[in-house]
């Protein structure tokens, strides 16, 4: 097999399917080339201000590369061709729903993007001057104002990349709170674990290990919620925190939550809440009502910083009044009229830094110009939205498909498991997998873990009424089609899109993860 | 609210298909101590040129980095970006996608993150690169993460070059982990001095070339000390464009290359978003934190790519995992990539050779001016110098005048005594008057 | 003879060498394997410590020590075709060899009728 020469399209024969008759494209869809296979070596596509002629001589002796670096440099028409036939082969919220669960794909605002590109936000360096970046430092200063008026916590550490890194900055907040009051009674800090429950993200676990944890696992109850037995049998002196994720992951909310935190703080320990379902209780529920220490929040996802394929985040950790002064440097302090950005610890309480600089700025007047649009009145509407567009969808299917939990209104997304396909030969990927076809993005599957086959939609509050019509529509027309034995129309799903089921057991056993030049 | 589409009428109708009195019912399992009974006390919702008009305001109340004489480094760099750039990034398919977990209709992603792979070994020398981290600092702390996991030993020993920043990052992130972070003190020009602190607890080192004072050091005889003593070797670089004129860190034997993207295809940003760069030796790759992107086939044999390798990760592996990054940098990612593909090497090199150039014109321009001393012997578009007064107030007196004249020191690491030394940074966004305007006010705040 | 434990790992003992390796059973389970972590010669396992960990493309699964001793050879054929465990998983599959500190240590573990029984029992 030839098949997997690296570089270069597999082989002309194969890389046709029926469907594509002509080898450059299939109708608006265009087949393209990695740039490494495009023209461009030895160029580049940048008109330099000044010649080689004006160039000093490099006097670095034995410290230079002996070439440049081998790889192409387009010109600009070649350069928007590529990116724009690649950018066609992505799904995006702006194309359609979008109903991954926990990860609340909403709309971005075009506002945000607009102002983050002023020059006064993007073209500004992190160590200029303070006095030259007072706009910037209000930034800051207001985000942080609006975080803490809607979580009602007194303190917010901005400078989280994202949400696992505001997961971390909580953990070390409470370990720093932990380690400060053991020394104070002249002691060690004993506390080795922290409890989680299996139905939690992975990164909840992951992190508290990298903190220095060990995790124990809490179990949940039939009808989904964190199990108060588990729970209390777990908790003692050796534990350091909680960590729920609240609503929890199986888009319900935690109704004995007031519980949960008056446990956790029984035992000295403190109450991690992981924010990343926030945009369903935003504006209706305050954290510090729910006796909440630590919580991180995506801007990303609640305040609709786009997702970008994967990044950049943003996760700033409200924190509560135990645990501010353990908030990692850097922290913007008022000096009278002016405002001071506290970069050294000098000696405080502070856990340390998370990392260089002052966090994800452009993000910061993202969320806030979004924050600024909804006000307060927008934003509990922008809760009450989601969850009702979530119960929507779930009383539409329920008649079809199995929630997992049947009983009681969910929150901002909905639950289903697989136990409806039974018998039908289609499985919870294939059903996905389908909905590709149908144009839609599936759902995210497979997760939370403690339900079989899991199915978990999360609509957001940005769809329309027809949008949400047409993907009920389009999932009920699936299921009927699978439970009317139609299994070949999800086995080899998807079908439409452009590239049919991808080998990745392959890609895993014989990992090629760059370009190299075809050998002769 | 113009983000929001349902209307009275869609609300009141759906609530009765849901079979709910009103949305109330939808938040009973909300304990009622807990349930606010309206808007928190912040201000309404506001209208597009109304938001424009308050951020607007606050947006010109910073001094723009191209708006004047501009000498700041250390960690962020003002480069040109072509236009091309931003303007792809903000297509909806690559700006409003989600992580590409679903390959099929992700292949978009998929394929920049294969190139943008390459191009990261291509600049470092190294066969294995991730899709991206947060930043060049948490990248750092990752790398430290990761060598000691691969040695199964406790301690890192970090230069006096390193960037503060990353060191103070670095020591965050993984000293909880239980790894041992030895940081040395500041000093311009002794990358080497890590190699007397290994010992046979040591997993890695990590040295900075061009270091936080601009100085470039050849790391190849540290790197065979530390192999010597299995440990690792990590190189850390903060301005992406010296690869394009350096030697790369996988020819000086780094086993792990990380590196601050920000500098090619992104904005200053007041210090993020930014992309960290990671790369390492074939043999290092199943520790690698983060996201892989790999080629495969599809069920029709055509080529394509997946995120693979993901059992290291956090959602598969839990508490094992390698790391419990999630995110990482994607659409800073893309920038860079799309900004690599118009450079190219050559174009990188040649960008490389301009920085260099002002960077040189304005070392000389300072070193004329009475009471300075240049600090850094070798740099490649920084460097540092050292005044007669603590740089700090000069700083902010050029300010006044309109003269972003860099860093002090002191920013970064008070109280070391370096208070007096200035970090000076030129790009090929320098001009000749902007060093005329810089070397004026420095020798008249000086030399006054 | 070979014995099996609950964990599906199975022992072949000969000798006061025992080599291991996981069942048809978990092979199947996994799924397409695609690579495992072994430990290396000399190391000194105990009886339930997870020694190895091998890895489907969306599972990573520990590899529980069914006897104590010490890692004598592990398999090098499965870091270049780590698809034998799904091939061959009770012959050429194996993962690690060890020199079991107490033989009688095996006997306590089931036989394949046992196994077979447990399996059905799932």
């Amino acid at each position: 097999m030839t098949m997997l020469s690296v570089g270069r399209p597999t082989r002309a024969s194969e890389a046709l399917d029926s469907e594509a008759p002509i080898p450059a494209g299939r109708g608006l869809l265009q087949d393209e080339p990695l740039i490494f296979e495009l023209a461009g070596w030895g160029q580049t596509g940048v008109d330099f201000e000044i010649g080689a002629d004006d160039l000093d001589a490099v006097d670095l002796p034995g410290l230079t590369r002996a070439t440049p670096p081998e790889l192409p440099g387009l010109s600009e028409p070649e350069t928007m061709r590529h990116y724009v036939r690649l950018s066609q082969k992505n799904h995006a919220i702006d194309l359609a729903l979008y109903p991954l669960g926990s990860c609340t794909m909403k709309h971005n605002p075009r506002l945000n993007e607009k102002l983050a590109r002023l020059p006064g936000f993007i073209d500004i360096h992190p160590l200029q001057p303070q006095s030259t970046v007072q706009g910037a430092l209000a930034v800051m200063d207001q985000l942080a104002h609006w975080l803490k008026t809607l979580t009602g916590m007194p303190a917010v550490a901005l400078s989280p990349k994202a949400g696992a890194q505001g997961e971390l900055c909580g953990l070390l907040a409470i370990r720093a709170a932990h380690e400060a009051r053991a020394a104070r009674d002249g002691e060690a800090d004993a506390r080795r674990v922290v409890l989680v429950p299996t139905s939690a993200h992975g990164t909840n676990p992951a992190t508290a290990a990298q903190a220095g944890y060990q995790v124990r696992e809490i179990g949940q109850t039939l009808d989904g919620h964190v199990d108060l037995a588990d729970l209390a049998a777990g908790l003692g002196p050796d534990v350091a925190a909680v960590m729920v994720t609240n609503p929890n992951t199986c888009g319900l909310f935690e109704r004995d939550i007031l519980e949960i935190s008056r446990l956790t703080h029984a035992v000295g320990a403190y109450f991690y809440c992981d924010g990343a379902n926030f945009n369903a209780i935003v504006g209706r529920v305050r954290p510090a009502d729910l006796g909440v220490d630590a919580m991180h929040i995506n801007l990303h996802k609640t305040f609709s910083t786009p997702h970008g394929g994967g990044g950049p985040g943003a996760g700033p950790v409200v924190l509560s009044a135990a645990l501010a002064p353990f908030a990692p440097i850097p922290w913007v302090v008022h000096d009278g009229e002016t405002l001071r950005l506290e970069e050294h610890a000098q000696g405080g309480p502070a856990f340390g830094r998370m990392c260089a600089f002052h966090g994800q700025m452009g993000m910061y007047v993202r969320a806030l110009a979004y924050m600024m649009s909804h006000g307060a009145d927008g934003l509990r509407q922008v809760a009450e939205d989601a969850v009702l567009n979530a119960n929507y969808i779930k009383a539409r299917l329920s008649g079809v498909m199995s929630a997992a939990f049947p009983d009681g209104p969910c929150m901002h997304e909905v639950l289903f498991d697989d136990s409806w396909l039974d018998g039908t030969g289609v499985t919870t990927l294939d059903f996905a997998k389908a909905m590709i076809d149908a144009g839609f993005h599936p759902m995210t599957m497979y997760f939370p873990l403690v339900v079989h086959g899991a199915m978990l939609i999360e609509p957001t509050e940005t769809e329309s009424r027809r949008e949400l019509d047409r993907f009920c529509d389009t999932l009920l027309a699936l299921a009927a089609a699978a439970k009317a034995g139609e299994v070949e129309m999800f086995k080899g799903a998807p079908f439409h899109a452009p590239l049919r089921r991808l080998d990745e057991t392959l890609a895993a056993r014989k990992p090629r993860l760059r370009w190299t030049a075809p050998t002769a | 609210m113009r983000y929001l589409p349902l209307t009275a009428a869609d609300r009141g109708e759906m609530l009765a298909v849901i079979g709910a009195a009103d949305i109330d019912v939808l938040f009973a399992d909300v304990p009622a101590a807990a349930r606010l009974p309206g808007p928190v006390n912040l201000p309404p919702h506001a209208s597009e040129l109304a938001v424009e008009r308050a951020l607007g305001r606050l947006a010109g109340r910073n001094r723009a980095a191209g708006s004047g004489p501009f000498f700041c480094g250390a960690g962020a760099y003002r480069h040109h970006i072509p236009a091309s750039v931003d303007h792809l990034i903000q297509r909806s398919e690559f700006l409003t996608s989600y992580t590409p977990y679903q390959p099929e209709i992700a292949q978009g992603t998929l394929q920049v993150l294969f190139e943008f792979q390459t191009q990261v070994t291509a600049l470092t020398g190294l066969p294995v690169a991730n899709a991206s981290m947060y930043d060049g600092s948490t990248a750092c702390a990752e790398a430290v993460l990761m060598a000691t996991r691969v040695t199964r030993r406790r301690k890192a020993v970090l230069s006096g070059g390193l960037h503060p920043h990353y060191g103070e990052t670095t020591h965050t992130l993984a000293h909880t982990a239980g790894v041992d972070v030895l940081r040395l003190p500041a000093a311009v020009d002794a990358e080497a001095a890590v190699v007397a602190m290994i010992d046979a607890d040591t997993a890695c080192v990590v040295v900075q070339t061009p270091n936080v004072f601009g100085v470039v050091t050849d790391v190849s005889a540290i790197a065979e000390a530390a192999h010597a003593a299995g440990a690792l070797l990590i190189m850390v670089t903060t301005e992406a464009v010296a690869f394009g004129l350096l030697k790369s860190p996988g020819e000086m034997g780094a086993d792990i290359a990380v590196a601050e993207g920000q500098s090619i295809g992104n904005g200053l940003n007041f210090g993020g978003p930014y992309v960290g760069l990671m790369a390492c030796s074939e043999k290092l790759l199943r520790h690698m934190p983060g996201r892989l992107c790999g080629e495969t086939v599809d069920a029709a044999g055509r080529r394509g790519f997946v995120l693979t390798l993901s059992t290291r990760e956090q959602h598969i592996r839990r508490d094992k995992a390698t790391s419990n990054i999630c995110t990482n940098s994607g659409l800073c990612a893309l920038a860079f990539s799309i900004h690599m593909s118009i450079l190219g090497g050559a174009g990188l090199a040649k960008l490389a050779r301009i920085n260099h150039a002002w960077a040189k014109r304005t070392r000389d321009a300072l070193a004329a001016i009475p009471g300075m001393e240049i600090l850094t012997p070798r740099f490649f578009n920084e460097f540092a110098v050292k005044l007669p007064v603590p740089a700090a107030p000069v700083v902010e007196a050029l300010a006044a005048r309109d003269v972003l004249a860099g860093v002090p020191f002191s920013r970064l690491a008070p109280g070391v005594g370096l208070d007096d030394v200035l970090l000076v940074c030129a790009t090929e966004t320098t001009s000749p008057d902007d060093i005329d305007a810089l070397a004026t006010a420095l020798n008249a705040e000086i030399n006054r | 003879m070979m014995r099996f434990t609950k964990d599906h790992e199975w022992v072949d003992l000969v000798g006061d060498t025992a080599t291991i390796g996981i069942t048809a059973y978990a092979a199947e389970q996994l799924g397409d394997v695609v690579f495992v972590e072994l430990p290396e010669a000399g190391k000194v396992i105990r009886t339930g410590e997870a020694m190895a960990v091998v890895e489907s493309v969306k599972a990573a699964s520990d590899v529980f020590a069914p006897v104590s001793g010490e890692v004598t050879a592990a398999n090098g054929e499965l870091g270049e075709n780590p698809q034998t465990v799904n091939d061959q998983p009770e012959k050429s599959g194996w993962f690690v060899k060890i020199k079991v500190a107490d033989p009688d240590e095996v006997d306590g573990l089931m036989d394949r009728a046992a196994y077979e029984i447990f399996l059905a029992g799932l």
